[in-house]
């Protein structure tokens, strides 16, 4: 018996709809149809008018669920890719971001996104967002990179006041397996030593954390022993974890399937330079994917975002220094 | 559509019970004065931040405010000030918002037309036009999730926000969902500076209700009877289970955009036609004519004192101190980090 990612994440809902009555999902397809990728598969038939389909309306999903949460339901709301969260980001960043700052009220909400790319799925469906929401303050931006983190921190999300973007990568749904659901877990703000090491510190996220393990794995064949951590949550960033980990290594590649302009990567380059600059003993670096759209055809998208390849290339570089 | 005939008075006058009649006449003065006052206010530079008024929009929005009791919702937009205090908002909490007081609902974190307070069923409006209509949506859909039967939601726009995207997928999910939503347009026949012509091709924003199939009414926005029987109405339509409902009310703003604006651009002939007319003019004739004037005079004295009063207190409270202020804008243990936090 073997458990998938997105097994985990339906699983979650199922847990969070039978403990808490106040927690409904919502989205397109999501009801009787079970959803896109059938993250809600069955939900509907065992919870009956608490996973509502909703129309093609992404900016009434989100501020239905921002009046819900103010009313003391916890929606989740599922967006069919998280590209077309573009769509509803008004209601996120400028009205569920703004509601406990402005009015010392909680609005409860999970936003769930099928994130980043896949083969053939092109520039509107490849997308990673967590770079935007993370932006805004007054929002938790979540990156699971594991079945058990998948499970246990969409189940931390939707217990939290605050509103969450759960970024679930969608690389990651059918092939990453795990024996059995955690039945405990790290906090969701905690980041994870994935793979201990003394030479490099590689700091990854969601699926990237795959992409950095087998680098890692590359360059143990070259005597080197990198050291991967997985930050689990980009907003709030666990620095300390990351700057702990610098203090063994002395050396830092931040690594994130979004845009190289700002983001996750960025901002843990900026840490480590200015809160931990005696530590280090090159100059950080970081890898993303290239400064254009998603490219459709496999052989393209292969090359514009990092893989083990790419990553396993940039370490030996700081290596190097 | 409503009409103003002597027909319609006697129908009202029937039909208001007295402390609601009370309460719309008390509403509209009250908004009229606090807002006379905030302009002043404006040009000594004592206000912090913008002030918008709602002068000659006063009927359409406390007609809304009266419609709906406790228990129900209100997501009122910039011009809504009578609607705000029919439905129960302290006029403290408006002097307070707007001379910066920390004892404000917001707290000096959000201001003036952004006050809410959801305690009292108030929804506190973001700017982004249309962007209230999903989210009352969303407070009526969880309280018939909660099996809370009878609410009713309230949210009011202009004119131009129902060009926006946010108004159309809102009020479109509304219906789909079947809620208690009644959305009041104000037809002030422009949008800031742009007049309608501008905005939208349709002849009558009320057709619009036919598309997303629900029913839709109009209403003179200057006769105060009319909108007490239109909305009250609405609101009754919604509470009895018929969905979402749509008031046009067409009318004139009495004033500019906002206090820095001198609403030149309003065409001659508009403000003088009908249209144009002073609603709280309209609303004291009525009084007079059934012999209520000393009432007026009445309400009209309380209404000045209690602005005088509301503007004096809220002056000597406290203002914000960015030093006492918890600058944090999440809730949950952590959320915010160490650095942001200083």
């Amino acid at each position: 018996m073997s458990v998938t990612y997105l097994d985990a994440i339906r699983a979650a809902q199922e847990k969070a709809l039978r403990d808490d009555p106040s927690v409904f999902i919502y989205g397109q397809d999501v009801g009787k149809f079970g959803g896109a990728f059938k993250a809600t598969k069955n939900l509907a038939e065992k919870y009956p008018g608490r996973v509502i389909d909703s129309p093609i309306s992404e900016d009434a999903m989100v501020g239905l669920a921002v009046g819900a949460a103010m009313e003391g339901m916890k929606p989740v709301v599922e967006m069919q890719f998280a590209d077309f969260s573009t769509v509803g980001l008004n209601q996120m960043l400028n009205h569920a971001a703004t509601t406990y700052w402005r009015t010392g009220r909680p609005c409860p909400m999970v936003l769930r996104l099928p994130s980043g790319g896949t083969p053939g799925s092109g520039p509107f469906h490849s997308q990673s967002m967590e770079t935007i929401y993370s932006h805004y303050p007054g929002l938790v931006v979540m990156t699971p990179a594991t079945v058990e983190d998948a499970y246990s921190m969409l189940l931390e999300a939707i217990g939290m006041e605050d509103p969450v973007v759960f970024c679930e990568h969608k690389l990651l749904y059918y092939h990453l397996k795990a024996e059995a659901l955690p039945s405990e877990a790290v906090p969701a703000f905690r980041a994870h030593v994935a793979r201990p090491g003394r030479d490099v510190t590689c700091v990854a996220y969601s699926a990237m954390v795959h992409e950095a393990l087998a680098a890692a794995e590359e360059l143990a064949g070259e005597g080197h022993e990198i050291e991967v951590v997985d930050l689990r949550t980009v907003k709030p960033l666990d620095t300390d974890t990351i700057l702990a980990s610098v203090a063994r290594t002395g050396r830092l590649l931040a690594v994130g399937e979004s845009w190289p302009w700002g983001g996750a990567s960025a901002e843990v380059v900026a840490r480590v330079a200015s809160e931990g600059f005696e530590l280090l003993d090159a100059p950080p670096q970081r890898l993303n994917a290239k400064d254009t759209p998603i490219p459709y055809h496999p052989n393209l998208w292969a090359a514009h975002r990092p893989t083990a390849v790419r990553i396993a290339a940039a370490l030996r570089e700081v290596l190097r220094y | 559509m409503a009409t103003r005939t002597a027909g319609a008075v006697k129908r009202a006058t029937s039909a208001s019970p007295h402390d609601s009649w009370e309460n719309f006449g008390r509403a509209m003065l009250r908004a009229r004065f606090a807002e006379d006052k905030l302009a002043s206010l404006y040009r000594a530079g004592r206000i912090v931040g913008g002030v918008y008024l709602g002068r000659g929009q006063e009927a359409l929005s406390a007609a809304g405010g009266v419609a709906l009791r406790k228990g129900d919702v209100f997501a009122p937009l910039i011009r809504d000030m009578a609607g705000r205090l029919a439905f129960g908002e302290p006029l403290i909490d408006v002097m307070r918002t707007y001379l910066g007081s920390r004892l404000g609902p917001m707290k000096g974190r959000d201001g003036n037309i952004h006050r809410g307070d959801l305690t009292r069923g108030i929804l506190p409006m973001i700017s982004h036009l249309g962007a209230m209509v999903s989210a009352t949506a969303g407070v009526l859909l969880a309280k018939r999730m909660k099996k809370e039967k009878g609410s009713v939601g309230l949210t009011c726009l202009g004119d131009g926000a129902t060009s926006t995207g946010s108004f159309h997928e809102g009020l479109n999910v509304a219906a789909v969902e079947k809620l208690p939503l009644v959305v009041v347009v104000a037809d002030n026949a422009y949008a800031y500076s742009t007049p309608k012509d501008r905005q939208f091709a349709c002849a009558d924003l009320l057709d619009r209700a036919k598309g997303y199939g629900i029913e839709g009414e109009g209403v003179d926005g200057t006769d105060p009877e009319a909108c007490l029987n239109v909305l009250g109405r609405a609101v009754q339509k919604a509470r009895e289970g018929s969905g979402p409902q749509l008031v046009v009310g067409r009318l004139l703003r009495l004033c500019g955009h906002g206090e820095h604006d001198d609403g030149l651009y309003v065409e001659k002939d508009l403000k003088n036609s009908e249209r144009g007319r002073d609603c709280l003019s309209v609303m004291e004739k009525i009084m007079q004519d059934r012999g209520m004037g000393k009432d007026w005079e009445k309400w009209k004295d309380a209404a000045h004192q209690e602005v005088e009063e509301a503007v004096k207190k809220a002056s000597e409270e406290p203002v914000p101190d960015p030093f006492e202020e918890d600058w944090r804008a999440t809730r949950t243990q952590g959320a915010a980090e160490a650095w942001v936090q200083e």
